[in-house]
């Protein structure tokens, strides 16, 4: 049998068997509305409202300021649309960053082309923004500061509970993405002045198409789904209940021992990080070194281009995502690879490795064997590499 | 994504590597775009007897590369200045709609190479009006 190393955590997470087990009941023999009256409805309302729980208690926050959504870029949208919505009459001025995912960016070019102003901070070399061009940027008309708490490609985290302080000290909304977050680093709303929080159940071994929107009592914001008074009357639509208590047992699992699951992966991700480098010359590590995810490896490989790494590495049975035009149906690089300043020709050769749960030291290993010789392969068939064999060897990363 | 015989013409890529002292060289597109063509000819009696790539790009790009060689072996310049872009997604059996752009630099590298040829041999270059579909500026 093909061995298989599953290296996209950062993409999905499979479900968990105990979480599983949680959610097969509410398809079947519990299928109540938790908007009916009868006591199969009122039985799985009060599996909702179980489930609400456990993730308020993770993130430090009351059970009535968790809204559960469609998943993360749900609670993204809701987020920046309806605090930009209820706030317009304080100001239309919205701060990000430029390394943001796609779920703030382009409702960020939404609300531009609806009269609201955006500044994009920049980020320095290993993706972190500054604190004091955040305070430079602040104005009379910011209403929101929306910083993502860890970055989905290179697993930067941001010093957010700085970001919070600040933002309080201005009164400003302050909303992070914290969708690679949640399950991997700890979370505390109260502690770090967040007022509104992302996250999305299949990146911490939950089911896909969940998610929930953290929103601090007393944060003006309009709703984005209409319908019926599901949710407190802020989320419209029946709620995906199997989803939802499976959220709530993912996360519950996720935060048991955080400290001691980021410790196992820091492990096998700084031996994999110092492996590659040690045995592929000319490879970068993107990212901050020790401010990052605890499963997080991104590196580039210069001469080759991501696809193709990724093709040949799905052939040994590796699955791993790239920040490449090519893997992306794009031809541009990753906006956040450009962001910390990599030129376009470095970028192609990116290659995201995110490990998780499963992730062994034999797998590590299998990768650290695997890996090189692809490269290899790879730089014997690009122009760019006989190009700067024949220079001599100057090297340009 | 991939057709099965493009993912065998990039798992195995046919003619990888150069030619030295080649009769003609053509290369084309550019790393900031992700993608860069070598072609190398060698060539007796106005007939490609040989030819070798090296590539920097993604999977179509390696196989277009690949095809492209496999499809000029043994014809005439005249006939491989014909071989079109279309000819080489037709011999892969497909390309992703996105990936047009990697069999039109197939396209372009022979052209190239022909003309280094061409002139190498004191001819004038054959005037191409490259198709930009690559969507990508060029530094």
């Amino acid at each position: 049998m093909k061995r298989l190393v599953y290296m996209d955590h950062a993409a999905t997470t499979p479900t968990s068997t105990e979480v599983l087990n949680e959610m097969l009941p509410y398809f079947t023999e519990k299928f109540g509305n938790p908007s009916s009256v009868y006591s199969i409805g009122r039985e799985t309302k009060s599996a909702i409202e179980k489930a609400r729980e456990q993730v308020a208690k993770v993130l430090n926050a009351d059970t009535n300021e968790i809204f559960f959504t469609g998943g993360g870029s749900e609670a993204d949208n809701w987020a920046l649309k309806g605090v930009a919505m209820a706030n317009a009459g304080k100001g239309k001025h919205i701060i990000t960053t430029s390394i943001e995912h796609h779920a703030i960016l382009h409702v960020c070019e939404y609300l531009e082309k609806n009269g609201y102003k955006v500044t994009y901070l920049p980020v320095d070399k290993d993706g972190l923004i500054s604190i004091d061009e955040l305070k430079n940027a602040v104005t009379d008309e910011t209403i929101l500061v929306s910083v993502m708490f860890a970055n989905n490609e290179i697993g930067t985290i941001q010093n957010i509970a700085e970001i919070g302080k600040l933002c309080r000290e201005k009164k400003v909304y302050f909303h992070t993405d914290a969708v690679q977050a949640v399950g991997n680093v700890p979370i505390d709303v109260k502690e770090m002045n967040i007022d509104l929080l992302s996250l999305s159940a299949h990146k911490f071994y939950g089911p896909k198409g969940v998610g929930a929107l953290y929103i601090r009592k007393g944060v003006k914001i309009q709703q984005l789904i209409h319908g019926g008074g599901q949710e407190k009357s802020r989320r419209a639509g029946t709620e995906n209940v199997p989803g939802i208590i499976g959220l709530g047992k993912a996360i519950e699992i996720a935060c048991l021992d955080i400290q001691g699951h980021a410790e196992r992966l820091i492990k096998l991700r700084n031996k994999l990080i110092e492996g590659l480098i040690e045995k592929i010359p000319h490879t970068r590590l993107n990212g901050h070194f020790e401010k990052r995810l605890p499963g997080n490896v991104n590196v580039c490989f210069e001469f080759i281009e991501g696809e193709s790494l990724l093709l040949l590495l799905d052939e040994m049975g590796i699955c791993a995502s790239s920040g490449s035009a090519c893997s992306s149906g794009s031809l541009d690089p990753s906006h956040v690879l450009l962001a910390i300043g990599l030129s376009h020709e470095i970028a192609h050769g990116s290659l995201r490795l995110s490990l998780g749960e499963a992730t062994t030291d034999e797998d590590i290993d299998y990768i650290l064997d695997v890996l090189p010789k692809i490269v290899e392969r790879l730089r014997n068939m690009s122009p760019l590499y006989e190009e700067y064999l024949k220079k001599g060897g100057a090297v340009n990363v | 994504m991939y057709s099965d015989k493009v993912m065998d013409h990039f798992m195995n890529p046919r003619n990888v590597g150069e030619i030295e002292n080649a009769d003609g060289v053509g290369t084309v597109g550019n790393a900031k775009c992700g993608d860069i063509m070598k072609i190398y000819l060698k060539v007796e009696d106005d007939v490609i007897k040989d030819a070798k790539f090296k590539t920097f790009g993604c999977g179509a790009a390696v196989a277009s590369s690949s095809m492209a060689t496999e499809l000029i072996i043994g014809k005439t310049l005249d006939d491989a200045w014909n071989i079109s872009n279309k000819a080489v997604i037709e011999a892969l059996e497909g390309l992703p709609p996105v990936k047009v752009h990697c069999s039109v630099l197939a396209e372009d590298a022979i052209h190239e190479a022909i003309n280094d040829y061409r002139v190498k041999k004191g001819l004038e270059p054959i005037h191409v009006e490259h198709k930009d579909l690559h969507g990508c500026e060029e530094e």
